[in-house]
């Protein structure tokens, strides 16, 4: 039992590392939308990996930068809202993810273990990439902090002050992008972004400066994989979704626990 | 003792998307020297300090700043995320000179917030802290766009003497942006009016007199404006009308 409960631990806690301060961002920079537009257009990246045969993961990732420079592009034009495109792009990739994916019968595709994880599936070698791309994350995020929190509280006065603004976008994107790719296999596409929000969410209470807060929402992240693996260890629940409800109960508690400090 | 220009602006043109957004704007800001942009909304004036702080893009013409020129900026429409933990103290800790925090600080009278979150200022607490940081790096220029936006009208008097001082101390150029013509003429030395090219420019009265600045502005805000200037120090009643027979009415200047 223990050869899928250990990489399943390490790799669901080794991911809680890049996405706690990485899920900060998220809620600071109010682009929880974009992080599930992003991840609904990894199924397409999905089914262009299987279709030319390289790595699924390295085709996610670049499924998802393809998405973002999309999106960053339309941005510019003015007809439509961001919202409403953030809308079309998510729901449109999925689909075309979907129907994409129809064409591969003869391929054993487990569609429900791309949509929502399959944590107890992991094995040490998605352990090893899931570690390596949380140090090359967390080294990133390091080197750029202070550039993110300055693009964070305003564009035009990180630029005056000697920021590169665009490049911190762009690199927060491909590490946005990176992470989906990693977390698809222990929560799934559909929900990924919670992974990035929850943890961040219930940190936010009980912080003070930006930098407790992404180490609290770390400690949440690992909680939340600790908590669900218990779970649907014990119960035969469906592990990703597991983790998910261990974090929003863990949000609920820190809400209610916030309440009743400042009551 | 002429001392070159802090900044130059030549013949400056932005143009994005086939829209003129600025045309053909020149104008030099000297050391000490207060100028305020005016115009209607959609007029380029935050397009014309990006331009002037090399954060946007020029189509034609250049801006020429003196070499080494430091310069403080005051962003418009300034939002912290409640989600964002972060206090005063380590706002400006992020700014060059993280060290002259507390300096700045009292100088802007507002050592008090230090350690509150930024998202809970007022609207003229936030706008002095925004301050505040702009004068951390010892600027020789200060570009304030809006800088009073969301602040009660006693607050932008204050707020418009505070500049005025700082000007004197720190004998730096200054350029504010600004939609209302309020208090903000009686404290500068030139207006520029702009309405995608300069409209008319010189001292507040004079342009008040100026057939274009009525065409943009109206009457009764041209009125007013020569008003404010012919009475510095003129009494408000508690409403904030002026007191002294004065025929303006404060109602309408917007544009």
């Amino acid at each position: 039992m223990f050869d899928i409960l250990i990489p399943a631990l390490l790799g669901g806690i080794g991911l809680a590392f890049i996405t706690g301060p990485l899920g900060c961002f998220v809620v600071w920079r109010r682009m929880s939308y974009f992080g599930d537009t992003l991840s609904h257009s990894a199924l397409m990246g999905v089914a262009l990996g299987l279709m030319l045969e390289v790595n699924v993961s390295l085709a996610i990732t670049a499924g998802c930068v393809l998405m973002g420079l999309t999106l960053a592009l339309m941005q510019r034009q003015k007809h439509i809202a961001t919202d409403t495109l953030l809308g079309i792009l998510a729901h449109s990739s999925l689909s075309l993810g979907l129907v994409a994916l129809s064409f591969m019968r003869d391929q054993q595709v487990d569609l429900m273990s791309y949509l929502f994880g399959d944590l107890l599936a992991l094995n040490y070698q998605d352990v090893i990439w899931i570690f390596a791309g949380a140090v090359a994350a967390i080294i990133m995020l390091k080197l750029l902090w202070r550039s993110l929190l300055m693009m964070t509280l305003n564009e035009d006065l990180a630029a005056v002050e000697g920021y590169n603004v665009l490049r911190t976008q762009l690199l927060l994107m491909l590490m946005m992008s990176l992470v989906i790719a990693l977390a698809m296999k222990v929560v799934g596409v559909l929900l990924v972004t919670s992974l990035l929000i929850i943890p961040a969410a219930a940190a936010r209470p009980f912080s003070d400066t930006p930098e407790k807060m992404a180490a609290l929402a770390i400690a949440s992240g690992v909680f939340a994989v600790v908590a669900g693996l218990s779970l649907s260890w014990w119960w035969d629940t469906p592990a990703g979704p597991s983790v998910v409800v261990a974090a929003f109960v863990l949000f609920l508690s820190s809400m209610g626990a916030h309440r009743l400090r400042h009551a | 003792m002429n001392a070159p220009p802090l900044i130059r602006l030549q013949d400056v043109t932005v143009e994005i998307q086939g829209r003129t957004l600025i045309e053909n704007v020149t104008f030099d800001i000297n050391p000490g020297e207060i100028i305020t942009v005016i115009g209607p909304n959609g007029a380029g004036k935050s397009t014309l300090a990006k331009a002037l702080l090399g954060i946007q893009t020029l189509s034609r013409g250049e801006v020429l700043r003196r070499p080494g020129l430091k310069i403080g900026y005051m962003p418009q429409r300034f939002h912290i995320d409640a989600s964002l933990p972060l206090t005063v103290k380590r706002f400006l800790q992020l700014a060059h000179n993280p060290q002259r925090w507390r300096e700045a600080l009292q100088r802007v009278e507002m050592e008090h917030v230090a350690k509150q979150p930024m998202h809970t200022l007022s609207g003229g607490e936030l706008q002095r802290v925004l301050l505040a940081r702009a004068l951390q790096r010892a600027p020789d220029l200060l570009v304030l766009d809006e800088p009073a936006q969301g602040v009660d009208v006693t607050g932008q008097a204050e707020l418009y003497r505070l500049i005025r001082s700082l000007r004197d101390e720190l004998h730096c150029g200054a350029l504010l942006v600004s939609h209302d013509l309020h208090l903000v003429m009686a404290s500068t030395d030139q207006v520029l009016c702009l309405n995608r090219h300069i409209c008319c420019a010189g001292h507040p009265e004079k342009v008040s007199n100026e057939p274009a600045f009525i065409n943009l502005f109206g009457t009764q805000a041209a009125r007013s404006l020569a008003v404010y200037h012919h009475h510095h120090d003129h009494h408000h009643h508690a409403d904030g009308t002026v007191a002294a027979g004065s025929e303006c009415s404060h109602g309408g200047h917007h544009v």
